[in-house]
């Protein structure tokens, strides 16, 4: 791994981390409360007020702090479930193979093909609009890319040597998964759930912007929703929607920031170009 | 011969995963609380009237006759009327499909150019403080919600350009010369916001395969030949880096068809993703229903392409 790559994991871990600080003391930061009406509709930016007011003259940045709890729930909870659900997937079709992987793999071919935000929205058109249902639909159907990635790590793991002796010495299946497979893959685990994570905050603040979320709920997607329900826009009230949509942009990226050093610590080889910038350069293929 | 074989396999595979979501859709739309005859659609309805309505809708009928009568129409292009407008959804979501192809096409084209032209600079002068500002614009882009960035574009934009819909109903000119500029002027905020979005994930991955294939021996035996940069990258490299991105647009097919969704409902473009906003707010199952058909076939169609696709672009990829 290179430096920079530990520069740019941190500062993604940093994001993700201060954004979770956030949520936990969003109530003790917040100057005002969200229900009540301190100014003008759509006020600006003033010095009471830094971040402006919505449409109902309630105090912007006690909106966008409150939002990052729900939404960071939202994120965090759908996360577990989709992780959970995609690891125990992946290392039982991995682990067992034969029919338990051929069936378990179609299940995850078919969920893959499907157009996940459409099925989403199915799905919660017919639950109705609710926070709950807003992270079981996102846990519940985000759990393919999940699956594929740790069943690959662990089919390469079964035939190791360590497993091989596990089994000779008689360990049980659930012994040999727990203790020898499974703290193999629990790196990758986590890096996948940083990806998973980014795609669940994107997929609430989508079905909060088609109404999908309890109208009561404060989160950054209904924020943007409701601002642009409100014409915020046309109004010239930027401030009622860029702060929560660039809290998702800063999350998303701390996320990609993170998950893409995992996968050059992953990959070893750093190709070498033979020729960049008009300069001819004859390197190692090993990149050394 | 083989090939025409693995093709066919493909295609009813294809075929397997639409009945499997066919199927999927009509239990899932079963599950939901209250029928046609009971949703409130007729408000106080006397007992008698709902049973007439449920034998008229075939509700009185076993689930399996049901299912088979639902799966029959679907066979005949048959999705329903639309609650909404009381036309027939296919017709419906005919219309708003050509819709979202004029939008989608030309956002794809300028997305994809504007990947070209930075990722191979970015690749080109790998390292340079120019290759990391563009890998952060892209990484960003990747990041930003569409809806978010359409409403961002629109608050730019606002006096200047429509805030929304495919062309002017007032509009006062006449002329096809009036009616392009129109339509065009619409297309502009919709189509940027698409390109926009979908162009990080472009960007970033064709650079990364631009480095790959620049470290490959045939780069090298070019330039042992004495053959021009310009030339090598252009003939060489860039051809053998677009392979990914044709993986990558089969990959991402999901997400392109989510970006529809928030992009079309942000400028109210009368297409698929307008259809699906529409239909969840009026609570219009038989459109919505028909909608993710639709959208399901298109993504699996899609993918069939991609793989087709790929196998003729490079082929030492089999089918």
């Amino acid at each position: 791994m290179r430096v920079r790559d530990h520069k740019a994991a941190a500062a993604g871990l940093v994001i993700i981390v201060a954004f979770g600080l956030l949520a936990v003391l969003a109530d003790v930061i917040a100057p005002s409360s969200i229900h009540q009406q301190v100014g003008p509709v759509f006020g600006p930016p003033s010095r009471g007020h830094v971040l402006g007011l919505d449409d109902s003259g309630a105090d912007m940045l006690s909106l966008v702090l409150m939002g990052t709890r729900v939404s960071m729930i939202v994120g965090l909870a759908s996360t577990v479930i989709a992780v959970a659900v995609g690891g125990v997937v992946g290392v039982l079709a991995g682990y067992f193979g034969g029919r338990v992987d051929a069936w378990l793999m179609r299940l995850t071919d078919v969920f893959l093909v499907v157009p996940i935000l459409p099925l989403m929205i199915v799905v919660a058109a017919l639950w109705g609009p609710s926070v709950g249902h807003a992270i079981l639909i996102i846990g519940l159907l985000s759990w393919t890319p999940t699956a594929r990635v740790m069943r690959s790590q662990v089919l390469a793991t079964r035939e190791r040597a360590f497993v091989r002796r596990a089994k000779a010495f008689g360990a049980g299946h659930m012994r040999i998964i727990w203790h020898h497979v499974f703290p193999r893959v629990r790196g990758l685990l986590v890096a996948n759930s940083v990806i998973v994570l980014a795609s669940a905050i994107f997929f609430e603040a989508a079905l909060a912007f088609l109404g999908l979320e309890s109208v009561t709920t404060t989160s950054w997607g209904t924020l943007i929703a409701n601002a642009f329900n409100r014409a915020a826009s046309s109004a010239g009230a930027w401030w009622a929607f860029v702060p929560p949509g660039a809290c998702i942009a800063l999350l998303v990226l701390g996320c990609s920031l993170v998950a893409m050093s995992f996968e050059d610590a992953g990959s070893a080889r750093v190709p070498a170009s033979h020729i960049f910038a008009g300069r001819l350069e004859v390197t190692r293929r090993d990149g050394q | 011969m083989r090939a025409a074989a693995v093709l066919g396999r493909r295609l009813s595979a294809g075929a397997l995963v639409t009945l499997a979501v066919a199927v999927g859709n009509f239990f899932l739309f079963r599950l939901a609380p209250g029928n046609a005859a009971n949703l409130g659609l007729v408000p106080n309805a006397s007992p008698e009237l709902r049973s007439s309505l449920e034998r008229q809708f075939g509700l009185d009928h076993s689930t399996a006759t049901q299912l088979r009568a639902y799966l029959v129409q679907l066979a005949h292009g048959n999705l329903g009327v639309s609650f909404g407008n009381r036309q027939p959804v296919a017709a419906n979501l005919w219309t708003a499909l050509v819709n979202t192809v004029t939008m989608v096409v030309p956002g794809l084209v300028l997305a994809l150019a504007l990947a070209v032209i930075t990722g191979v600079y970015a690749a080109w002068r790998r390292g340079s403080a120019g290759d990391h500002a563009l890998r952060a614009v892209a990484l960003t882009m990747f990041a930003i919600p569409g809806q978010w960035l359409g409403m961002v574009l629109l608050y730019g934009a606002r006096g200047h350009l429509p805030a929304g819909g495919i062309s002017d109903p007032f509009l006062t000119g006449t002329g096809l010369q009036a009616h392009l500029v129109d339509r065009m002027q619409h297309m502009i905020l919709p189509c940027l916001t698409y390109a926009l979005i979908v162009y990080g994930a472009f960007m970033i991955v064709l650079r990364t395969s631009l480095v790959e294939t620049l470290s490959e021996g045939y780069i090298l035996a070019a330039k042992a030949r004495g053959l021009s940069n310009r030339l090598i990258l252009r003939r060489h490299a860039l051809r053998n880096a677009l392979l990914p991105l044709v993986t990558l647009v089969g990959l991402t097919i999901g997400t392109l068809v989510a970006g529809v969704i928030l992009v079309e409902s942000v400028f109210s473009w009368p297409g698929l993703g307008e259809a699906i906003y529409n239909a969840v707010n009026a609570r219009d199952y038989p459109m919505l229903q028909g909608a993710f058909l639709l959208l399901t076939v298109v993504v699996v169609l899609s993918n069939l392409v991609v793989d087709v696709t790929y196998s003729y672009l490079d082929p030492r990829v089999q089918l």
